[in-house]
């Protein structure tokens, strides 16, 4: 067989039929549906996948090594770009890694302000994984309204801190500036403004017929692989485990809040689909409005940063962060040498392991069905490479 | 529905807890238990037995680390070693633990935890691609992050960084020189 004379040699089953052959795709790196650039050796059989070879590292800026030679304070813009999707928690991780191994304690007021700051960023991200996956399964006009509150927490957040995307606002001891005069109203007024727009969002695409059963039982995960494989946040509440890392293992102020845990009930198919992934999203924005709207009336006076040596240099040692991010449980695995640079820094975020399952889970599914498995699982490549 | 009662109502062990049933399983294989807090209390595993470790600390009904939760190689040029450091977690039970295995800097050779939780199989790769330890009977050791081509391993401390590569600069010059 050989396009040079165009003829064409049939291969035929000992039965007679036509044979097939594998098909071998690259989607990817640049590729509209991947959310960022990431890249998937696709094996296929026609419109069915064997399987799917996730291929990474495109984005990888060696964010770990940078780590080691710019010094504890020096690092902390560098954590926005981990993760510049939801570049608040990725801030606090690194925040709290310093603070616990130089054994330091955030002023109760700078809590506040970091868990405000966080749970908008929350928002902010989950806004962008359902807008963008209704739009990769063929919806745009969601996208649209999902990017349209996104702005307004963009607004709120660079009146915060002065940036709209990398935020850099904690420090470690606290966060680096107080609340704006007038900020805590307006962000009363957009929670008040939003948590009715969920629903909306709702009425208009998470139980759209078209919509539901581009995601009810597909790539269906269990409970025990959703563990196997260290799925975080969404991803594992999805499959029906009932755990959050503010809830189970509490940090900051979140055991003084009240918020509840969404999982994954099965409402449209199986447990663990792409549907319930999805739907928990829905959910944790409204429980995330309630954490801010407490914080808000919460929020005692006085400092919002300890002080904290310029040249901070904590004892040695070794120290295991793990924080709730927009992508779930991000761990933070930071060494001190005792000397003004971090000896090793390694960052365990969700994606990274999110998008490893998906050589097992793309067996035997549709090539279209990929970009839900991806939009569902909410990969963000910046987060997979570092 | 899923089988919550599997994952998050047990019994939650303590560092000492943990430590001694690892122990009386595994005898001098295990170190002594370091650590001051919660999240780094750790013991050190002798590294032929690190895979035998793991299997025991994932199916020991009191144990229950089902969830590898990180994974990390640190290398110390000054103690010769690289160490690799395996935080476990127990949905069960909700308790946390590290183990740590120090692999001889000028041949790191790990046993595979793969085989224990699936999660491992990328981690080791990311291990192996940035710190140059090698896991042995892992399916696919191969780099992840950096060019397959790369000459090193970048989180080694004494790593160097090549000049160019594949013609491209790895550096320019200030902007700020006069």
């Amino acid at each position: 067989m050989g396009l040079a004379g165009f003829e064409v040699e049939v291969q035929r089953h000992e039965n007679g039929g036509l044979a097939t052959e594998d098909m071998t795709l690259s989607m990817g790196p640049q590729h509209p549906s991947t959310h960022g650039v990431l890249r998937f050796v696709v094996r296929a059989d026609g419109e069915v996948m064997k399987e799917a070879i996730p291929d990474i590292g495109y984005l990888h800026r060696s964010i770990e090594k940078i780590a080691e030679k710019v010094g504890w304070h020096g690092f902390m813009p560098y954590t926005d770009r981990v993760d510049y999707v939801a570049a608040m928690p990725c801030n606090q991780g690194w925040a709290m890694a310093g603070e616990r191994l130089g054994n330091i304690e955030v002023p109760k007021r700078g809590e506040y302000c970091r868990v405000i700051a966080t749970e908008f960023s929350r928002i902010h991200s989950h806004l962008l994984s359902v807008g963008s996956m209704a739009m990769d399964i063929g919806a745009y006009t969601p996208f649209t309204h999902a990017i349209r509150e996104r702005e307004y927490i963009n607004d709120l957040l660079e009146e915060l801190c002065g940036s709209r995307l990398t935020f850099h606002y904690m420090r470690i001891g606290g966060v680096g500036w107080d609340l704006p005069p007038g900020w805590r109203d307006k962000s009363l007024a957009f929670i008040k403004r939003f948590e009715p727009l969920v629903d909306e969002f709702n009425d208009l695409i998470s139980y759209n017929k078209i919509y539901t059963e581009r995601l009810a039982n597909v790539a269906v995960i269990t409970p025990e692989d959703a563990v196997d494989f260290n799925l975080v946040g969404p991803n594992l509440r999805g499959s029906g485990i009932k755990y959050d890392v503010r809830k189970d293992e509490p940090y900051s102020v979140y055991p003084e809040l009240d918020f509840d845990v969404p999982v994954g009930r099965g409402e449209m198919g199986a447990v663990g689909d792409c549907f319930d992934r999805y739907i928990v999203r829905m959910r944790e924005m409204k429980e995330s409005c309630r954490i801010i709207r407490q914080c808000l009336a919460q929020i005692p006076s006085g400092p919002v940063i300890a002080k904290v040596a310029r040249n901070f240099k904590p004892p040695a040692g070794d120290c295991y962060i793990r924080l709730e991010s927009a992508r779930g449980d991000m761990g933070w695995y930071v060494v001190s040498d005792g000397t003004s640079f971090p000896y090793r820094c390694k960052i365990r975020t969700g994606s990274f392991s999110a998008i490893s399952i998906i050589q097992k889970l793309s067996r035997n599914l549709m090539i279209a069905d990929l970009i839900a498995v991806i939009a569902s699982l909410d990969l963000v490549a910046p987060e997979i490479d570092r | 529905m899923a089988r919550p009662e599997r994952f998050g109502r047990g019994s939650r062990l303590n560092a000492n807890e943990i430590h001694a049933r690892l122990r009386a399983r595994f005898g001098d294989a295990i170190g002594d238990l370091a650590g001051a807090r919660r999240d780094n209390f750790c013991a050190t595993v002798a590294p032929a037995s690190i895979a035998d470790v793991c299997r025991f600390a994932k199916d020991d009904p009191e144990l229950a680390f089902d969830c590898l939760s990180n994974l990390s190689g640190v290398d110390y040029p000054k103690r010769g070693v690289i160490e690799i450091v395996y935080n476990l977690y127990s949905y069960r039970h909700r308790h946390l633990f590290a183990l740590k295995v120090g692999a001889p800097r000028d041949n790191p050779v790990v046993p595979t935890v793969s085989c224990v939780w699936a999660h491992a199989d990328w981690q080791e790769r990311e291990a192996f691609d940035l710190l140059g330890v090698t896991f042995t009977d892992h399916p696919d050791l191969r780099r992840i992050l950096m060019p397959e081509d790369w000459p090193g391993h970048p989180l080694r401390k004494d790593f160097v960084e090549p000049e160019e590569y594949h013609g491209i600069s790895t550096s320019r010059e200030s902007l700020l020189k006069a």
